[in-house]
């Protein structure tokens, strides 16, 4: 019932109650050193982030969390990357317990399969390796890394997180090694997936 | 009255500019194009995926209606998200204007999703002084409008049953961190659709895609296009896109969004038939077969 009064709210031309107040993500490290080293790289790389404390359910590691913006989240792992620091979880501030998607969908299609994590799908041909198609995403790498990947073997492709900024770009980046596993796994093509 | 597709070209040396195209081969080509701020060069932009062929689609279909061609606002970015900010600036700062007096409606697209410049750009639409234009969300612009808050401001949306499941979480910040969102199926859509609706995360219309493209108005079924049944689209990069270019040029001739919805799906089926696709089919093989797959109004 709640949220049917929220939504009517909504429609009605109410602000929204919570504004799903979120672009922002909880970077939580083990160790508070982690977490200043954390903030002033990515600082130097010219993210808007902040060292906060954590929301109790998150309070599994040191007692301060990174914010940053969530839909950056494939760069700012790449500035992390660079320094050898490892989160222990990435999570939206807008719901801690949420968990990124870690299922994939993989389609048989004959002569190709599909790999699909979250909103990004990546094709590939079973006898060659060659990446055929790269679909859906809806932030505007996802594009840019389907003209970089689509004709490239799977094998020797530069994966999505090195050119990538945005979650969904991460997501390809899952995909992406999916798909190379499966490909690895059937010895190079014949009955991978499926 | 003009329609405006508003989108991304992934480029980042591509200037902000507004105008109409024609469709050359696999190119999208200027024709009568404006850059909005210095001066540069506008190239011809390959339709691969994305803006471009949602753009390619949109033409190429009005054509074939003999409709007006749509402008479009482009900007590039390779998702560092500095184009997607220019282009919001410039669009909240150009609805104010009496330039954009004539606006029958929008379609955004793969933009980075940004909340500020979309509250920035609904805020101009609402204070202009005219009803607000008709409004298409897809892509990146979508998450934006599901994330603010502001969804039902929208006319329609065009989810897939993923991003669908995304709208209806209502704690979902992306699709990366939804609920259940690989085991969202075309079974699902009806609770999914009127989750959404309930929590004022849907637009007015859904056009939801997938194995059964579904019709929704305000959170119920309305409508369903299951000819003929292509398996091999999915995996094509852009087909998604094509269905929303379908959308924009039936809504920009005048047709009802609920018609153009059903209409807009089963041409792009019709479109997948006639190009005969393998998985390793690009979009730009769809384009000379949207005229003949266009299906007709009642």
């Amino acid at each position: 019932m709640l949220e049917r009064i929220t939504g009517w709210w909504k429609r009605r031309g109410g602000k929204a109650p919570e504004a799903h107040g979120v672009e922002k993500g909880f970077l939580v490290f083990q160790h508070t050193g982690e977490v200043i080293q954390a903030e002033r790289r990515l600082q130097a790389a010219g993210f808007p982030v902040e060292v906060k404390g954590p929301p109790p359910e998150l309070r599994t590691g040191c007692d301060m969390v990174v914010t940053f913006p969530l839909l950056m989240e494939s760069a700012v792992r790449r500035v992390l990357e660079g320094e050898r620091l490892s989160p222990m979880a990435v999570v939206p501030v807008s719901g801690p317990m949420l968990e990124p998607v870690s299922l994939f969908r993989v389609k048989d299609y004959g002569d190709w399969f599909m790999v699909q994590a979250a909103n990004v799908k990546i094709t590939v041909e079973r006898s060659s390796g060659r990446i055929v198609n790269v679909s859906g995403g809806g932030c505007p790498d996802v594009p840019y890394l389907a003209s970089l990947l689509v004709g490239q073997d799977i094998r020797g492709a530069e994966e999505p997180r090195v050119q990538g900024h945005t979650l969904c770009a991460y997501a390809l980046q899952k995909a992406f090694l999916e798909a190379r596993r499966l490909w690895n796994n059937a010895g190079g093509g014949s009955s991978c997936a499926g | 009255m003009r329609w405006l597709i508003c989108g991304t070209v992934p480029d980042d040396a591509f200037p902000l500019c507004m105008g109409t195209w024609k469709v050359e081969g696999n190119m999208l080509v200027p024709e009568n194009v404006t850059v909005c701020g210095e001066e540069a060069f506008v190239p011809s932009v390959p339709v691969e995926r994305g803006t471009p062929a949602l753009a390619a689609a949109a033409v190429l279909a009005l054509e074939a209606m003999g409709g007006e061609p749509p402008s479009v606002l482009l900007a590039g970015d390779c998702g560092s998200s500095t184009g997607s900010g220019r282009l919001y600036a410039f669009l909240s700062s150009w609805l104010q204007s009496p330039d954009s007096a004539d606006l029958a409606g929008l379609t955004f697209h793969y933009l980075f999703p940004s909340v500020d410049g979309h509250n920035r750009i609904l805020m101009a639409l609402e204070e202009r002084g005219r009803p607000v234009p008709a409004l298409i969300a897809d892509a990146g612009f979508m998450y934006a409008a599901k994330m603010s808050g502001y969804a039902s401001r929208y006319d329609v949306f065009t989810p897939d049953a993923g991003e669908l499941a995304f709208l209806a979480d209502e704690k979902a910040p992306h699709p990366f961190y939804t609920r259940g969102f690989l085991l969202a199926g075309d079974r699902d859509v009806p609770e999914l659709a009127r989750l959404a609706w309930d929590h004022g995360d849907s637009a007015r219309f859904l056009l939801v895609k997938g194995a059964v493209d579904m019709v929704v108005e305000e959170g119920r079924v309305c409508g369903r296009v299951e000819d003929p049944c292509l398996p091999f689209m999915e995996p094509v990069g852009g087909t998604g896109d094509l269905v929303t270019g379908l959308l924009t040029a039936f809504a920009s001739a005048g047709v009802p969004l609920k018609e153009a919805c059903l209409l807009a799906a089963q041409s792009a089926r019709r479109t997948g038939e006639l190009t005969n696709p393998t998985p390793a089919t690009g979009i730009a093989a769809f384009m000379p077969f949207i005229g003949g797959g266009l299906a007709k109004p009642c």
